[in-house]
């Protein structure tokens, strides 16, 4: 009796040799890095890579590995100043058609790596940096669509001849005052072949006849999606100036985004950039100089301005600006569904659909320009000292043929592909009013808090391991080492499963490893508890093993159900890190089911298993 | 269970103390809660507060709470939500502090919005409600309801128990000590159910003895136990306490009272609230064929 299968053994040699290998990673730390990403977020071309193996070798920074991912190129460097300096270098030479961030990329060995295992991901609180979370004001963006509508329906019922008294907007929508219920059929009918999204309908007994559109619930929450998406689009370009090496960008519920940056620490420079969006300018091309073969310090003629254009070269614009970014309120890519072209359709508001309007009347045939301009961190040599700096960039992003008198909808055609058409909407949104957006939570963890976190984290993990390993040892005997055996395993399984999963571990998450190391050895003390009192009821030692660990064992699955209630109520409610204390406390408790029991058992069967009338050290 | 007349007045009084220091005294809610700013700022020698005191007040900031946190070195300013404009106020208050101590490192900032903040409060009672009705549910499924009762009495004991310590003591109540409080929940409630498991085993397997006789056992034969598992968690979080650094203190020390007061609740307030919900023999014992079946293997 009490032998044990070979099935345990095998289970047993499986589950620890798994967690100490995925474990393991953890250990190695890691190497100060750069990344290096072309603007759209691509891994650089071989040729640029060569360029900045070059670049490195020549100020002799010795470069530890290289790696090129199919997203970025990652060097890893063999200090944080070689890192520093490698990262000015590359900034000046390389430009702003390429991203370069600092990073810590594992130092885990490539075979380890290529079976999956990966450090724990540090949260916040540990690695330091900032955490932001932003609302976007919808009550604003509904505002701004329904003044958008006042101006469209204004324009439209002019067009059609149809008078009107009156377009106002009212809390649940806009309304519109006719003199006679004729006309405001007919208007009915119109906006109802032109806005599907809208809910139309005439206002009962109002005299004069009033027509109410309000907005479907479906197109309200389409109206508000399409601001957060386009907010989180701008935030993402505005991040990438940062250099930031694994931002996070999330949308959160209905209406905020969330928006982590870990390592970086100049939270005033951080939300500056975050803040500023860029602005869009539409304005007419000098026709004269058309196309523009000077130079940038040629004398340009009175009336026009010098922009450079974003292939290359410069263009002469008139000082005249139609319309800024602010008249968009939207702008798509698509195909053009005759010649199957790609195009971008730009929807403008009511009054910047009439300017464009009477500017493009009568210059059918001149060309127009999109001038894109936004504040961008630059580096720069001066005096043999690299400095960053804010620097204001402009440039000619689209310049397109007026092919015919403008309005508040028209569309860009005669670009090169597909991406190219994507990308201009991209900017032509993200330099576009984004709607409303305040910063409504903040949490910034300095860089040597971060590491004081994890140093004091360590500390007590290790100080609450020796203080119950002693104990245990003490009060159990021969039990209580078993007993420890059995948390060590449950810690290295614990780690295992982070690192697998892959799950935040924040300072609470920590704790919630230390509060585990004092309740796993519960499971232990409940069986042994129970064979002490088998024994003093007169068991033999072989009866009193088997009812320690047959007896107990309902218990300790109770007692743990219970606690992992309260641990998924946690995670379901709580919020970053305490969601990292949920995640340690669940991950705790249900290891340590599988090495209090099943591991003590097998090491107590294979010590006292099958010996009669052998005295239990417990 | 001799002294269960004496532990029901001392836990009366101890909840009347605990009701009456929360209704006098509240607690000290964090930034968590009630939003604001916190600007957690390190130099390398100690530094006196009334110098920054004077700085920030001359910076526009005559409201601003100055305290060490942990060391001398280190100072905590906090700010109320109305202080100033939201998230710029933090790189504000820092230039005033580097502008008269060029040595300020910043380690921390926290803003919380006054809306995220009133989502937080919510969301933070809602889960202690959530925690308690799940708990609830599963012992009444496992056992039988009064005993659910029971469990539940002995963890509204341990959190307002906990919750006036903390109005007593007057430290911060922030968000990862409410999440210390769910873990006290789960651990007072994990003490609980295994003596409530060897209250159901006896039922069983005695024959003789009340109601009471078999509760005072019960809870007497798992008392080692309960006491040293108490002991070896207790052990951890006295490291947690001691090394785990400030920032972990409050969370430690909510669950070192919850799982001092937990140990208690479960030997003296759990068996008795389900002794005085009239818990008895005839309401453990299983569908009668299981339970003849159980009686009868017993010599």
């Amino acid at each position: 009796m009490n032998q044990n299968p070979l099935w345990k053994y095998l289970l047993l040699v499986v589950v620890i040799a798994t967690g100490c290998l995925y474990a393991l990673p953890n250990v190695f730390g890691q190497d100060p890095a750069l990344q290096v990403t072309t603007a759209d977020g691509e891994a650089p071309s071989p040729a640029v890579r060569e360029r900045i193996d070059e670049l490195l070798a020549e100020r002799e920074i010795a470069v530890r590995g290289r790696e090129a991912g199919e997203d970025r190129y990652l060097l890893r460097l063999g200090s944080t100043d070689a890192q520093v300096r490698a990262a000015d270098e590359l900034a000046v030479a390389l430009g702003r058609d390429y991203t370069v961030a600092l990073n810590l990329a594992p130092a885990t060995p490539a075979w380890l790596r290529a079976l999956g295992g990966q450090p724990m991901y540090l949260g916040l609180d540990l690695r330091g940096g900032v955490h932001f979370l932003m609302q976007v004001d919808m009550a604003a963006v509904i505002e701004q669509t329904r003044e958008r509508y006042r101006d469209e329906f204004r324009r439209l019922l002019r067009e059609a001849d149809l008078r009107y008294r009156d377009v106002s907007l009212e809390a649940d929508g806009v309304y519109l005052t006719f003199a006679d219920a004729a006309t405001r059929t007919q208007a009915q009918a119109l906006l109802a072949d032109e806005y599907i999204e809208l809910d139309l309908e005439p206002v009962a007994d109002s005299d004069p006849p009033r027509l109410a559109a309000r907005l479907t619930d479906e197109e309200r929450r389409e109206v508000q999606d399409f601001a957060v998406e386009q907010n989180m689009t701008t935030l993402r370009n505005r991040v990438n100036e940062l250099g930031v090496a694994e931002p996070v960008i999330q949308r959160q519920g209905r209406d905020r985004i969330v928006v982590q940056l870990p390592g970086v620490q100049d939270t005033a420079r951080a939300k500056d950039i975050i803040g500023a969006t860029a602005t869009l300018e539409f304005r007419m091309v000098d026709q004269g100089n058309f196309p523009y073969f000077g130079d940038g310090d040629d004398p340009i003629p009175p009336g026009t301005e010098r922009f450079p254009e974003r292939g290359g070269g410069f263009v002469l614009l008139e000082r005249n600006v139609i319309i800024t970014g602010e008249a968009i309120t939207d702008a798509q890519s698509g195909l053009d569904t005759q010649t199957g072209q790609p195009q971008v359709n730009i929807r403008l508001s009511g009054s910047g659909g009439r300017v464009m309007n009477e500017v493009t009347g009568g210059r059918v045939g001149d060309h127009m320009a999109v001038v894109f301009k936004e504040t961008e961190i630059q580096a720069r040599r001066v005096d043999g000292e690299i400095v960053r700096e804010q620097v204001e960039v402009e440039e000619v992003i689209n310049i397109a043929r007026i092919q015919e008198q403008l309005g508040s909808r028209f569309r860009i055609t005669g670009l090169e592909s597909s991406r190219e058409a994507r990308n201009l909407a991209l900017l032509l949104r993200a330099g576009s009013l984004a709607a409303p957006m305040q910063i409504v939570e903040e949490r910034t963890v300095g860089p040597s808090l971060g590491q004081e976190n994890i140093n004091q984290g360590f500390m007590a993990v290790v100080l609450g391991f020796v203080l119950v390993v002693l104990f245990m040892a003490v009060y159990y005997k021969v039990f209580g080492l078993i007993a420890n055996l059995a948390l060590l395993a449950n810690l290295v399984l614990v780690i295992a499963a982070l690192s697998l999963l892959q799950a935040t571990l924040t300072l609470p998450g920590i704790a919630g490893i230390v509060l585990t190391v004092g309740m796993a050895v519960d499971a232990n003390v409940l069986i042994y508890e129970r064979i002490r009192e088998e024994l003093r009821a007169g068991s033999s030692t072989q009866q009193a093993i088997e009812g320690g660990y047959g007896k107990a064992f309902s218990t300790i699955a109770d007692a743990n159900v219970t606690t992992l209630i309260a641990a998924v109520v946690l995670f379901a409610f709580g919020t970053g890190p305490i969601k990292g204390f949920a995640v340690t406390l669940s991950l705790g408790i249900v290891s340590s089911m599988f090495t209090a029991i099943l591991g003590t058992r097998v090491l107590v069967n294979l010590i006292y298993g099958g010996r009669r009338g052998v005295r239990l050290a417990i | 269970m001799a002294h269960r007349l004496r532990a029901a007045l001392l836990t009366l009084a101890l909840i009347a103390l605990a009701v009456g220091l929360l209704s006098l005294r509240g607690l000290n809610f964090g930034l968590d809660f009630t939003g604001g700013t916190l600007v957690e700022v390190g130099y390398s020698q100690s530094v006196e507060l009334d110098r920054i005191r004077s700085a920030l007040e001359a910076g526009g900031y005559p409201d601003a709470v100055v305290q060490n946190f942990g060391t001398a070195r280190d100072v905590l300013i906090r700010l109320a939500p109305d202080a100033g404009e939201g998230d710029a106020l933090s790189n504000a208050v820092l230039e005033v502090l580097r502008a008269d101590n060029a040595d300020a490192e910043l380690r921390r900032v926290e803003f919380v919005g006054p809306q995220v903040g009133e989502e937080l409060t919510e969301k933070g009672g809602l889960a202690l409600l959530y925690a308690l009705a799940g708990i609830l549910i599963y012992v009444a499924f496992r056992f039988e309801y009064r005993f659910a009762i029971g469990a539940v009495a002995a963890v509204v004991h341990d959190v307002v128990i906990t919750l006036g310590i903390f109005a007593g003591i007057g430290m911060t109540f922030d968000l990862t000590v409410l999440a210390a409080l769910l873990a006290v929940i789960g651990y007072s409630l994990n003490d609980t159910i295994v003596v409530f498991d060897r209250i159901r085993e006896n039922f069983i397997r005695m024959r003789k003895g009340s109601a009471v006789e078999v509760t005072n056992r019960s809870i007497n034969q798992m008392l080692p136990r309960t006491l040293v598992t108490s002991l070896t968690t207790l052990l951890v979080l006295l490291a947690l306490f001691l090394v785990g650094g400030e920032l972990i203190r409050g969370f430690a020390l909510a669950l070192i009272i919850g799982v001092v007061v937990g140990t208690y609740s479960s030997i003296y307030v759990a068996g008795s609230a389900a002794l005085a919900m009239g818990v008895s023999k005839e309401d453990l014992i299983p569908p009668p064929k299981e339970g003849e079946d159980a009686e009868d293997e017993r010599p």
